[in-house]
């Protein structure tokens, strides 16, 4: 973890190419005759937040008090780059968890899938899976995912108290954003708020932009794919000077360059910021959890575009369930057991008690009768088919440095366009790893 | 650290004094174990290396593409930066360890009351996990709810955004960094400091030499392997320094703290493996290019005294 060296990076390529012939030789040995009645213990990766782990820990006792002769435990993923490099690494050397949950869409495909993961089209709930987010887990011939709740917007979450307050409407265009922005800021309540000491967080305005650039060019992700789209041009550009605009108009909060999701999240509740781009599978159980009194006062809308002609919701597909092709066995057997599990009517119920974020992308779980407005808002944009996956989904560019260059926009380090430019540098490294044909 | 050792010791070896035959009462298979160890864990490594550095890899397959990882990584646009950055670092650590180290290596030498309390005190951030100083200054320094600001505004003083705001982030970290190393730097110089003998100040007094004549010409000069040895250690750390940057403000905001190693690692996290790989390259050969010379130029010099 400390001291990256050159002698490092070698080892662990000598480890790696150990650890696989090790793995080569091994296989599946330990599949004694009577595997279904002994006892099995296999293994699941999830992120170790407070919210995954809860949750984790509740499918994996009921799990657990299904199949007696099954224990599941658990490894913890922290999340974000480190854990990024975790999964990769332990794919790489053969010695993944049994099960893992992990991002669906450009994630996913940095994985190499077809290599390292086990296809489950073949398995009964398979049919069950709603087609966006079969795109998403797939990759050359197989379906290598199971969804892990449910497909989450990305937007403008903001509060219902002050716009009804201050007399505003619900914006549909970029102009008509920052007029609210300027009335909310004469009130004395921070229009927007950032926090960058998550960095990830910077990205939504952008990221969160995509339905409306869909809408306005239908072919874009796949041209982009193919090199013949960039950052540096309307329609993707706008949301980058979008950014800059809301920085140079001093809309954020004062401590935007420390403060954390968290913070943004008890500023909502507090009533002293009125609105935060976020996920709604974020902002909805961080709210519950800590301020459930104020879990209806939230709606959300899309990131506002240039035009409203192009007005959109973007969607992010859920987490899936992956097995490796590591799992062998009885122990195969169990992880495909859990992975139904998840998507099981018991398990739906303890899904739904974890506050949903949109709608399932399985039909075998539904929604409870009342939900969030935020949830609200979300079905009436799909309803509507003003809705679409987000870039990640329907391509497999993404840079790495997405986060970093976007905090530097809304701190005012960058202006938007040495950004831009910056931002499609730092796709081309991706695209050239990835082995994409016009790069 | 491991270039520097090979080189002291070749350098002591072809020293003529100590020039002794091959000649050992051990038999030669002694050495296999070590050579063994010193071949899988470092030899072939380092070669593996520089081969990957020259490919595109993702740990499954490897397509060899010549040069282009290192066309590539001088293209990043951090790196200039990180590049920049990593000397101010280096630099700045390094030179504060040797004046701070030296003054409290004079002062915990002299006959002061509770030395023995203060040498410890100097020394306990050395034991602190760099992880745990790092997460424990962010909370310190936190622009809004930090003590080191709360305390400031109680005086009347707006305390800056010691790691946000961007033109400070890399000198408070390089702060931080002095406070934890000191105590090694510090320990290093009583070590010599202790080591000159008395008879020269001795001998000095009795020729009627100032405190100041006899600081600059007695222990200034005969501290000088100390000194040697402390800008050699806390140039290299400051060179390759990662972790604590990582902890406090993984490179941020933005990449305004960015060093070589925390670019590097980022690629690493990227999934980029043989641009990372080319990036180590690059790094060793700076400090080789960096640390070897200037080994060579400080002992020789040493030497000649």
């Amino acid at each position: 973890m400390t001291h990256p060296h050159p002698m490092r990076t070698a080892v662990v390529a000598i480890l790696a190419g150990s650890a696989l012939a090790l793995t080569g030789c091994a296989g599946p040995a330990s599949n004694s005759p009577n595997a279904s009645a002994a006892p099995v213990e296999i293994t699941y990766m999830t992120w170790s937040d407070a919210t995954a782990t809860a949750q984790a820990t509740k499918l994996i006792a009921a799990f657990q008090a299904e199949n007696p002769n099954i224990k599941v435990t658990v490894d913890a993923n922290p999340g974000g780059a480190d854990g990024d490099n975790l999964v990769k690494t332990r794919l790489a050397t053969g010695e993944m968890s049994d099960v893992f949950q992990y991002n669906s869409g450009s994630l996913l495909q940095a994985l190499n899938p077809t290599s390292t993961l086990l296809d489950l089209s073949g398995e009964s709930w398979a049919a069950n899976v709603d087609d966006n987010f079969k795109a998403s887990v797939t990759s050359g011939k197989g379906m290598y995912g199971a969804p892990t709740g449910t497909v989450q917007a990305g937007g403008i979450i903001y509060s219902k108290k002050i716009y009804d307050k201050l007399g505003l409407k619900v914006p549909t265009t970029w102009a008509e954003f920052m007029d609210n922005n300027k009335a909310i800021k004469a009130a004395g309540i921070t229009p927007v708020f950032q926090a960058y000491g998550d960095s990830w967080t910077s990205q939504l305005i952008v990221l969160a932009d995509y339905a409306n650039v869909a809408s306005s060019d239908p072919a874009w992700a796949s041209s982009y794919t193919a090199n013949k789209r960039t950052f540096s041009t309307s329609p993707a550009f706008d949301s980058f000077q979008h950014l800059q605009d809301l920085h140079d108009a001093g809309y954020f909060n004062k401590d935007f360059a420390s403060a954390k999701n968290d913070n943004a999240i008890k500023a909502l509740a507090d009533g002293t910021a009125a609105q935060y781009p976020m996920l709604t599978q974020v902002a909805l159980p961080n709210l519950k959890q800590n301020f459930p009194a104020a879990l209806n006062d939230f709606g959300i809308f899309p990131v506002p575009p240039t035009d409203a002609a192009n007005e959109a919701l973007t969607l992010w597909e859920p987490n899936a369930l992956y097995i490796p092709k590591s799992t062998t066995g009885a122990k195969l057997d169990a992880a495909k057991k859990f992975v139904a599990f998840f998507n099981s009517d018991k398990g739906c119920a303890l899904q739904n008690e974890t506050e949903p974020g949109g709608p399932y992308a399985i039909s075998s779980c539904k929604l409870p009768s009342t939900v969030a407005p935020m949830v609200t808002d979300v079905q009436t944009w799909v309803t509507k088919s003003k809705a679409g996956p987000a870039l990640e989904f329907l391509s497999p560019v993404k840079g790495p440095n997405l986060a970093s260059i976007l905090v530097e926009v809304g701190s005012g380090i960058t202006p938007a366009k040495t950004a831009a430019a910056a931002y499609d540098q730092d796709v081309k490294k991706q695209a050239q790893q990835l082995g994409l044909p016009g790069w | 650290m491991s270039v520097l050792t090979t080189n002291e010791t070749t350098a002591k070896r072809s020293s003529p004094q100590q020039r002794r035959p091959m000649k050992t009462p051990y038999p030669t298979w002694f050495h296999i174990p070590a050579a063994i160890l010193y071949i899988v864990l470092f030899a072939i490594p380092t070669f593996a290396s520089f081969y990957f550095s020259l490919t595109r890899w993702t740990l499954f397959d490897v397509h060899f593409i010549g040069l282009d990882n290192f066309v590539q990584f001088f293209q990043e646009r951090q790196l200039v930066q990180g590049f920049i950055d990593t000397f101010i670092y280096a630099v700045v650590t390094s030179g504060s360890k040797v004046v701070l180290g030296f003054a409290l290596g004079m002062l915990l030498t002299g006959p002061i009351i509770g030395r023995g309390y203060l040498r410890s005190v100097i020394f306990f951030p050395v034991l602190v996990s760099t992880i745990g100083v790092g997460l424990t200054f962010s909370v310190l320094l936190d622009p809004f709810n930090g003590v080191v600001n709360q305390v400031l505004a109680t005086i009347g003083i707006q305390g800056p955004g010691w790691l946000t705001d961007p033109k400070m982030a890399l000198l408070t970290v390089a702060a931080i960094d002095i406070w934890k190393g000191l105590g090694i730097a510090t320990l290093i110089y009583i070590a010599g400091i202790v080591a000159i003998p008395q008879e020269y100040y001795e001998a000095a007094k009795v020729d009627g030499a100032s405190s100041w004549e006899l600081f600059r010409n007695i222990t200034l000069p005969l501290a000088r392997p100390a000194t040697v040895t402390v800008v050699i250690l806390s140039l290299i750390g400051g060179l390759r320094s990662f972790d604590l940057i990582w902890a406090t403000t993984g490179g941020g905001p933005g990449f305004s703290s960015d060093v070589i190693a925390s670019v590097i690692y980022k690629q690493y996290q990227a999934g980029f493996y043989g641009l990372s790989t080319a990036g180590n390259v690059v790094l060793f050969l700076v400090v080789a290019a960096i640390v070897v010379p200037l080994n060579i130029f400080l002992n020789r010099k040493g030497a000649a005294e």
